[in-house]
């Protein structure tokens, strides 16, 4: 995924060329692109279809450069140095065509950019006044000629905004392996197209959202629902709550100006507050629930396969908290459906527990309840659509907003959420452990439900197996990760809390717990085709993935853009912000959380994997495939006809 | 019918020079065509031999020659008469070109409108193969196997374009790649790929019958030998003519019939347009070069009309990817629309001769890069062609319009043969000028 690491084990033995760029020498591998180069050596080269996650495309030409010895510029984004050249950024007539191909964007980018939700933050706006567009000499319409997308429950699709530099396409393809887009049409025809240029709804796409933080301008943006959730916090009737995810705390700083990897976790207490929400929950309450369950399925996974010998048992167990993911298997891999741990994500367990458990705690009727949850994530916003997802008798999340959105209200409100002064999250969940937080980071799952699976059975503390309890083997930024963990030789006693379901570790005794990790949906379909193939990834017991690559932390929903540094940057923010609760004597794994203590025992007293979690925690599966129909164009012929998109 | 003089394919025997490349090391037969001095005929003029060299070079197994037949230049159709008359020839080129590169494979990328021809050049192919000329152990050389298959274009402009010709045979849209890499190194299914003109390939045959001697001994120094021309428009003798490199383009019209020319399109759409005070010009890669395609236009044409034909045709074959390629030409037709009505204001008209140049070099491939040529010519050499104040169509303006429609008709009308027309009697010409 990153273009980075490629770079540096392509590059590592080749040899050194010295160039100059604008007169200032620069030595680089070979085979360095003159954009690479100059960024590395801040010479600044205007780009628009470049991004550096994604493969160089030279289709704007707004990066172009004049190379010593070649007739006309070069896109320097393609351009490899394999000779020492003397290179120059800008002539006069590189600026002229840059700013020709503003104007020309201009010219068909309807473009209002007050009632943008991009107005700020848009490359467009930043390259128009960067190339000095001072009018439009090829027009720029105002009237809108395409209908907006709003099929979806996640995303808008703004094809008047759309300037086709094809990152979308790219990040679809080449970071997910999912290609919903294409171009299709040829000179002015041509356009960013679905298969049969349907609504996404209609398209098996994930709601990963990966295309909206990739867009350079509006015409890929979230469903605002912001709206929707003014309305709920000026109604007096309704009890509004929010829920906040780890992710979103380390990054909404940069919307407000911050740089990446600045936790604002109990300042955003504080707006929510003032915004109006009547309560503030941490959803790490329901990441250490979902630990909990989710880690109780996976011992009785084991224990009926290992011990019962029950062949039918689904192993590896795949992790399900995340809604791209579930999708992804819902459309692709149906029959691997069984695989997937039937645990709900933290979301809906917090809104299935908030409309039931709370509700009766506070006298508060569950109709009453306006839920809502602050998600790095797109796909939340359909995973609480899902009809299933209304265990407590109501819609048990009503809105899922983006970190965008909520930065959006904050500032809405007049606050500047870095002067705010921290406050606590609202009781009776109070304040997690760090075990959620980390849920944030590709492998954070792993890592939660390790420190408790490992403490469940081997009665240890996991600090006597791990420094700090930091299990570093199955952290980090590459695309598939594999790792095996050692159950010493003397078990522990069975905690109570599971005690309904396993008489003793005795089988466990000396086994090697095997683990996988993918994040990015290309690599998570590495991790199947592995598996398909009985290859390591086969012997796993328990895989995590997560549909955005570097996980939560670049969602969908996440502050724009994106970039390696700024995803390593808020996972150190995450890693700090679960060290920090060790220090402060805060607990960091979920099963010491006494919130949850309390709720096994007062609510869901038959325990993890009960009667009572099955109804609320726990869901079933929708078997989509690939092929959807469409009331427009006849079910059957779309079922019969190929998917040309794939 | 359409071939007006002495062709030099005419006279030379099939697999005269197949033979006599094949007695020589693979090394020796490149040099024998940097030393013929032969240029790429597509139009971009590139020297054979040094492409053939780096393919030479570069390291793949599975090398492959294809045969660029995908003749869309408008007003080009010499390939087409060489396809069917001397198709050995082609085979033989890129047997040659096989041999000295190392490749065992050969694709013909036929263009649409060509596909009458297909059953013909696949029997010739099959003889080729009956002869042991193709195919396994070619000419009883155990070690050289190399085969011939044709596949089909489908009708776009770009997919002439090398790089987006293979992207085309790999079965993806046809965009033009970025390069480096070149094809030579990073070609179809990413081996090294030469990728020539059927009329490169053919006059590779000749060079190996005759000598490479003969052939530098014609034309010009930067130029050297032949050139097949396709000449259309208003002349008395429309067809395929053969000069030497270096001819002017007066010659050529009085060959034609065409001297009281208005204005000439050298190198067609793509191309420049002449003014009558350069038809002194030659007609080579040092002056005024072309891929073959040479359309007259009389003294009654008007040249915004022509100048609008092409435009459209760029706005539509553009593939779309570069910026400046998709909106550019949308917005160059938009101000020769303008300018028929006498409405392009001067400022507008300075910002879109601004815009073309800045096309010129910012475009990623030839399509782009060459697209505001016309434009550029027309109102550079041609200004006083564009009406100062707005006019009203009036009937002369409509009989001219009429006639234009006639020329272009009668440009498509040599892209076919008459079996052709007759089965697409209401096809339109995808490619060519529409009509």
């Amino acid at each position: 995924m990153s273009g980075k690491t490629k770079t540096a084990t392509k590059t590592a033995k080749t040899e050194m060329i010295t160039i100059t760029i604008d007169g200032k020498e620069i030595t680089v591998p070979r085979g360095t692109t003159i954009l690479e180069a100059a960024r590395q050596n801040n010479v600044h080269i205007p780009t628009l279809c470049h991004h550096e996650d994604l493969t160089p495309f030279g289709g704007c030409r707004l990066c172009i450069v004049e190379v010593e010895g070649q007739r006309v510029p070069v896109s320097s984004c393609t351009f490899p140095v394999t000779a020492p050249v003397n290179v120059e950024s800008t002539s006069d007539r590189i600026r002229r065509s840059r700013r020709h191909t503003v104007e020309l964007l201009l010219s068909e980018h309807c473009g209002d950019c007050y009632s943008c939700l991009r107005n700020g933050n848009c490359e467009l706006q930043t390259l128009a006044q960067e190339c000095g567009v001072r009018d439009y000499p090829f027009g720029h319409p105002t009237e809108k000629t395409c209908s907006l997308d709003l099929s979806g429950t996640s995303l808008v699709r703004d094809m008047d905004k759309c300037i086709q530099c094809g990152r979308c396409i790219r990040t679809c393809e080449e970071l997910q392996g999912i290609g919903r887009f294409k171009f299709s049409g040829r000179g002015y025809n041509k356009t960013v197209s679905t298969y049969l240029d349907r609504g996404l709804a209609e398209v098996a796409c994930i709601n990963c959202g990966q295309c909206i933080t990739r867009c350079p301008t509006g015409a890929l943006t979230e469903r605002d629902d912001t709206p929707e959730i003014w309305a709920a916090i000026e109604d007096p009737e309704k009890h509004v709550v929010i829920q906040t995810a780890p992710s979103p705390r380390v990054a909404i700083g940069e919307e407000f100006g911050l740089e990446a990897g600045n936790a604002m976790t109990w300042q955003l207490n504080t707006a929510l507050r003032r915004c109006g929400f009547d309560k503030v929950f941490d959803t790490n309450f329901s990441a250490d629930l979902t630990i909990i369950e989710e880690g109780t399925e996976l011992i009785t996974r084991l224990y009926k396969a290992l011990v019962e010998k029950d062949a039918t048992v689904a192993l590896p167990q795949f992790t399900s908290c995340c809604p791209g993911w579930v999708k992804f298997m819902e459309h692709e891999h149906p029959d691997m459906l069984p695989h997937l741990s039937t645990a709900k994500s933290p979301q809906q367990m917090f809104g299935s527990v908030i409309k039931t458990w709370y509700a009766d705690l506070n006298g508060i009727k569950p109709e009453n309840i306006v839920s809502v949850s602050l998600m790095p994530c797109t796909a939340k916003k359909f995973e609480c659509s899902r009809p299933e997802m209304t265990d407590s008798g109501h819609k048990d999340v009503d809105y899922s907003v983006t970190t965008r959105e909520i930065a959006r209200m904050i500032k809405q409100a007049g606050m500047n959420l870095p002067e705010l002064a921290p406050s606590e999250f609202d009781d009776p969940f109070g304040t997690a452990t760090g075990s959620g937080i980390i849920f944030g980071a590709t492998g954070g799952v792993m890592e939660a439900a390790l420190r408790s699976v490992i403490e469940f059975v081997t009665g240890l503390k996991v600090e006597d197996l791990y420094e700090h309890a930091d299990i570093i083997p199955v952290r980090g930024f590459e695309g598939c990760r594999y790792a095996e963990i050692k159950i010493p030789e003397t078990v522990g006693p069975v905690p109570e809390l599971i005690q309904h379901l396993v008489p003793n570790w005795d089988w466990l005794k000396g086994q090697t717990v095997k683990v996988g990790i993918a994040h990015g949906i290309d690599n998570a379909r590495k991790i199947i085709k592995d598996i398909a193939a009985g290859g390591k990834f086969s012997e796993c017991h328990f895989i995590e993935i997560m549909a955005c690559p570097g996980g939560c932390l670049s969602g969908g929903g996440m502050p724009i853009p994106t970039t390696q540094e700024i995803r390593e940057a808020r996972a150190k923010a995450i890693y700090e912000e679960d060290k920090q609760y060790g220090e402060t004597g805060r607990a960091r794994k979920s099963h010491e959380n006494p919130a949850i203590a309390k709720i096994y025992k007062e609510f869901l007293t038959e325990g993890p994997c009960g009667h009572k979690s099955h109804d609320l925690l726990h869901v079933e599966y929708t078997q989509r495939g690939k092929f959807m129909t469409d009331a427009t164009t006849g079910g059957e012929d779309v079922k019969n006809g190929k998917d040309k998109t794939k | 019918m359409t071939i007006r003089n002495t062709i030099t394919f005419a006279s030379i025997p099939t697999d005269k020079g197949l033979k006599a490349a094949l007695e020589k090391e693979p090394k020796s037969v490149i040099n024998d065509v940097i030393e013929s001095g032969l240029r790429g005929c597509g139009g971009a003029g590139f020297p054979t031999g040094i492409k053939w060299k780096f393919a030479a070079k570069a390291e793949g197994a599975q090398k492959t020659v294809i045969c660029n037949a995908d003749e869309g230049e408008p007003g080009t159709f010499k390939d087409r008469v060489i396809l069917a008359e001397w198709p050995d020839l082609v085979f033989e080129g890129m047997t040659i070109a096989a041999y000295a590169i190392g490749a065992s494979s050969g694709i013909v990328y036929l263009r649409a409108e060509y596909a009458y021809m297909r059953k013909m050049l696949e029997e010739c192919l099959e003889k080729r193969r009956q002869a042991g000329m193709l195919g396994a152990k070619i000419a009883g050389k155990e070690d050289f196997s190399f085969d011939i298959h044709i596949h089909m274009g489908s009708g776009a402009y770009v997919c002439g374009e090398e790089s987006a010709l293979i992207e085309s045979l790999e079965g993806k849209r046809g965009e033009p790649r970025n390069r480096p890499p070149f094809p030579v190194e990073i070609g179809y299914e990413n081996a090294p790929t030469i990728v020539n003109n059927v009329e490169s390939l053919a006059w590779v045959s000749a060079i190996f019958a005759n000598g490479s001697k003969w052939f530098k001994g014609a034309g010009t120094k930067e130029s050297p030998g032949y050139k097949l021309m396709s000449i259309s428009g208003d002349v008395k003798l429309p067809g395929v003519y053969e000069f030497p490199f270096g001819t002017t383009l007066s010659t050529i019209l009085e060959a034609a019939g065409g001297e009281d020319a208005k204005a000439v399109a050298v190198g067609g759409a793509s191309g420049t347009l002449v003014p009558p005070n350069n038809f002194a010009c030659k007609i080579c890669f040092e002056d005024v070069p072309t891929g073959g395609s040479i359309i007259v236009f009389g003294k009654n044409r008007n040249l915004l009309d022509v100048a609008e034909n092409f435009q459209e045709f760029f706005a539509d074959e553009s593939c779309g990817q570069c910026t400046i390629c998709r909106l550019g030409n949308v917005k160059l037709l938009e101000g020769i629309r303008l300018m028929k009505q006498g409405q392009c204001t001067d400022q507008h008209l300075e910002d879109l001769c601004s815009l073309g140049a800045s096309m010129q070099i910012a475009s990623k491939c030839g399509l782009g890069q060459t697209s505001p040529n016309v434009f550029l010519s027309v109102v550079k050499h041609f200004r006083d062609e564009i009406p100062r104040h707005p006019v009203a169509e009036n009937d002369d303006q409509k009989t001219e319009k009429a006639k234009s429609s006639n020329l272009f008709q009668s440009v498509v009308q040599l892209f076919r043969t008459d079996a052709d027309t007759a089965k697409n009697n209401s096809g339109t010409n995808k490619k060519g000028v529409s009509a």
